[in-house]
C-alpha cells in the first residue's frame, strides 16, 4: 500500500519536478575570416552572493577532445574568465558537461534541475556566462542575468559584438 | 703609480655603479598560465634601460633555480647567453606554481690595509663564510665596511591551478611574500604583496612598477611605492600586460660584524583579463 502510494506521488510529483528547467541556445557565429577554427565554448552559472556563499556551475565545454594525450586542454585558460573561475578547478573531461568544438549554427542544450550536472538550483539571483575563444581569433564573454525559481516560462537573452552570436537562456518553472 | 691604479679603481667602482642603477635586470617569462598535463615556457633573462627590451647585456645564469609545485629544485634546460641576453626554457609537468629564481647574497667586507690599499672580502664571486672573517680581515682594518646584502630577480609559471608551495620564503634577504597570488592577476583587481627582510616585514621598501613596452610611450610612467608598517604593497594595475617590479631596502640591522643591510629584489608578473 505505502510502496503503491510512493509510486503514485512519485508519478504525479516527477513531472513537475521535470519542467523545472533551464534551455539554453548558444549561437557559434558564421564568420568569414581567413582561417576559421571553431571556438572553444564555456557554459557555465555564477550565484550573485559574494564570498563563500558563491557558487559556480559549469553546464558545458566545447574543446578539442580529438587530439592524443588531452593536448586539446592546452588552450582551454585561453577562456580566460571561466578558467579562473571554475576551469582550473576541473578535472576534464566530465560526462553530460564537456564535448567536442561545434560548428557555427544554434546549439540547444537543456538542463533539468535535479539532474546532473545542475543538481540543484536554490533560490536566488544568478548570471548565465557564455565564453568562447577562437585560435588564431579572439575572445568575448556574454552575461545573461536572471533570478530563479519563476513562476511561469521566462526567457532572456543577449548577443555578443564579436565572437558570441545570440544566447537564449529559457527559464521554466 | 699605486695611488693613480687606486683612483682608477674607484673611478670604475664608480662607474659600475652607476650602470648598475641604471640598468635594470629581468627575468621574462613568455607565458605564465597553462593549461593541460604538460608543457613548456621560454624566458629570457637579461639587462636593459627599458625593460624587456634586449638591447644591454645578458643576466648570468649561474645559480638559476627552478623551484616546483611541490618544492623540489629542477635546472633550466637549453640555456643560451649571446651577446645581449641569456635564454632557457622550463618543461612544466606538475600541476601547480613555479617558482623561477637567482638569488644571491651574504657578506662583504672593504677596507684599507695599513698601506691604504684598498681590500675586499669575499674574493670576488665567491660567497662569504661567516665563519672566515675573523681570519679574512686583518684585526687593524682601516675604514673597515662591513655590509649584509641579497639581491633576488625572479618569475612565476602556473600549470592548472594556482599553488602556494614554492612561494614560500627561505626568510634570507629581501623577499616578496605574495597575498594575491602572483598568477592570479588580472586588470580590474588590485594585487597585494608583502616583503620580507630576513624573515621579518620589511617597512619601507621602495618599490617600482612598470608596464612592459617603455619603449613605445614617450614615459615609462613608473608606479613608486613603499612597504606599510606590515610590509605591504597594493598594486593597481592600469592595463593587461607584464610588469617589472623592483625593490630595494636599506636598514641599520645587521647581522653582525655587518653593521648595515641591504636588499634588491625584481619580479616579473603578467596581469591577464578579469
Amino acid at each position: 500500500m505505502l510502496k503503491k502510494m510512493m509510486l503514485v506521488s512519485l508519478l504525479v510529483a516527477s513531472p513537475v519536478l521535470s519542467a523545472a528547467s533551464l534551455n539554453i541556445a548558444v549561437e557559434v557565429p558564421k564568420l568569414t575570416v581567413a582561417e576559421y577554427h571553431a571556438p572553444y565554448v564555456a557554459v557555465w552559472l555564477e550565484s550573485a552572493a559574494e564570498g563563500d556563499k558563491k557558487t559556480t556551475k559549469t553546464l558545458a565545454v566545447w574543446y578539442d577532445t580529438k587530439m592524443k594525450d588531452n593536448g586539446g586542454h592546452k588552450w582551454l585558460k585561453d577562456m580566460r574568465q571561466w578558467w579562473r573561475r571554475d576551469g582550473r578547478d576541473l578535472q576534464l573531461p566530465i560526462d553530460g558537461v564537456s564535448g567536442a568544438t561545434k560548428l557555427s549554427g544554434v546549439h540547444n542544450l537543456s538542463f533539468t534541475v535535479g539532474q546532473v550536472p545542475l543538481t540543484e538550483l536554490p533560490k536566488g539571483d544568478y548570471v548565465l556566462y557564455v565564453e568562447m575563444s577562437r585560435e588564431v581569433g579572439g575572445r568575448e564573454v556574454v552575461k545573461v542575468p536572471f533570478t530563479w525559481p519563476v513562476k511561469e516560462a521566462a526567457t532572456h537573452s543577449q548577443t555578443g559584438s564579436t565572437e558570441v552570436g545570440a544566447i537564449t537562456l529559457v527559464l521554466n518553472p | 703609480m699605486k695611488k693613480i691604479i687606486s683612483q682608477l679603481m674607484v673611478v670604475c667602482l664608480a662607474g659600475a655603479a652607476v650602470t648598475a642603477e641604471a640598468h635594470r635586470g629581468w627575468m621574462l617569462p613568455y607565458e605564465t598560465v597553462k593549461a593541460g598535463e604538460s608543457g613548456w615556457v621560454t624566458f629570457d633573462l637579461a639587462s636593459s634601460n627599458d625593460i624587456f627590451q634586449i638591447d644591454h647585456g645578458p643576466g648570468r645564469a649561474e645559480g638559476l633555480t627552478v623551484l616546483t609545485p611541490e618544492g623540489k629544485t629542477e635546472e633550466a634546460q637549453n640555456i643560451f647567453t649571446g651577446k645581449l641576453r641569456t635564454s632557457f626554457d622550463i618543461n612544466v609537468t606538475q600541476q601547480g606554481t613555479y617558482k623561477i629564481f637567482l638569488a644571491s647574497g651574504g657578506l662583504n667586507a672593504r677596507w684599507e690595509d695599513a698601506e691604504g690599499k684598498r681590500a675586499s672580502w669575499p674574493a670576488r664571486g665567491e660567497k662569504a663564510n661567516p665563519a672566515d672573517f675573523a681570519t679574512a680581515v686583518p684585526k687593524d682594518a682601516k675604514n673597515l665596511q662591513v655590509t649584509q646584502s641579497s639581491r633576488r630577480i625572479e618569475t612565476f609559471v602556473t600549470l592548472g591551478k594556482p599553488s602556494q608551495q614554492a612561494l614560500a620564503p627561505t626568510n634570507v634577504g629581501l623577499e616578496l611574500v605574495p597575498i594575491t597570488h602572483p598568477n592570479d592577476l588580472a586588470v580590474s583587481e588590485p594585487a597585494e604583496f608583502k616583503f620580507l627582510i630576513d624573515g621579518k616585514p620589511a617597512v619601507g621598501v621602495k618599490v617600482t612598477v612598470i608596464a612592459g613596452g617603455t619603449r613605445y610611450r614617450n614615459a615609462a610612467e613608473e608606479l613608486e611605492l613603499e612597504t606599510d608598517k606590515n610590509g605591504i604593497v597594493k598594486i593597481q594595475w592600469k592595463a593587461m600586460g607584464v610588469y617589472w617590479l623592483g625593490a630595494n631596502y636599506k636598514d641599520e640591522k645587521a647581522q653582525k660584524p655587518a653593521k648595515s643591510r641591504s636588499g634588491s629584489y625584481s619580479a616579473t608578473f603578467e596581469v591577464l583579463a578579469e
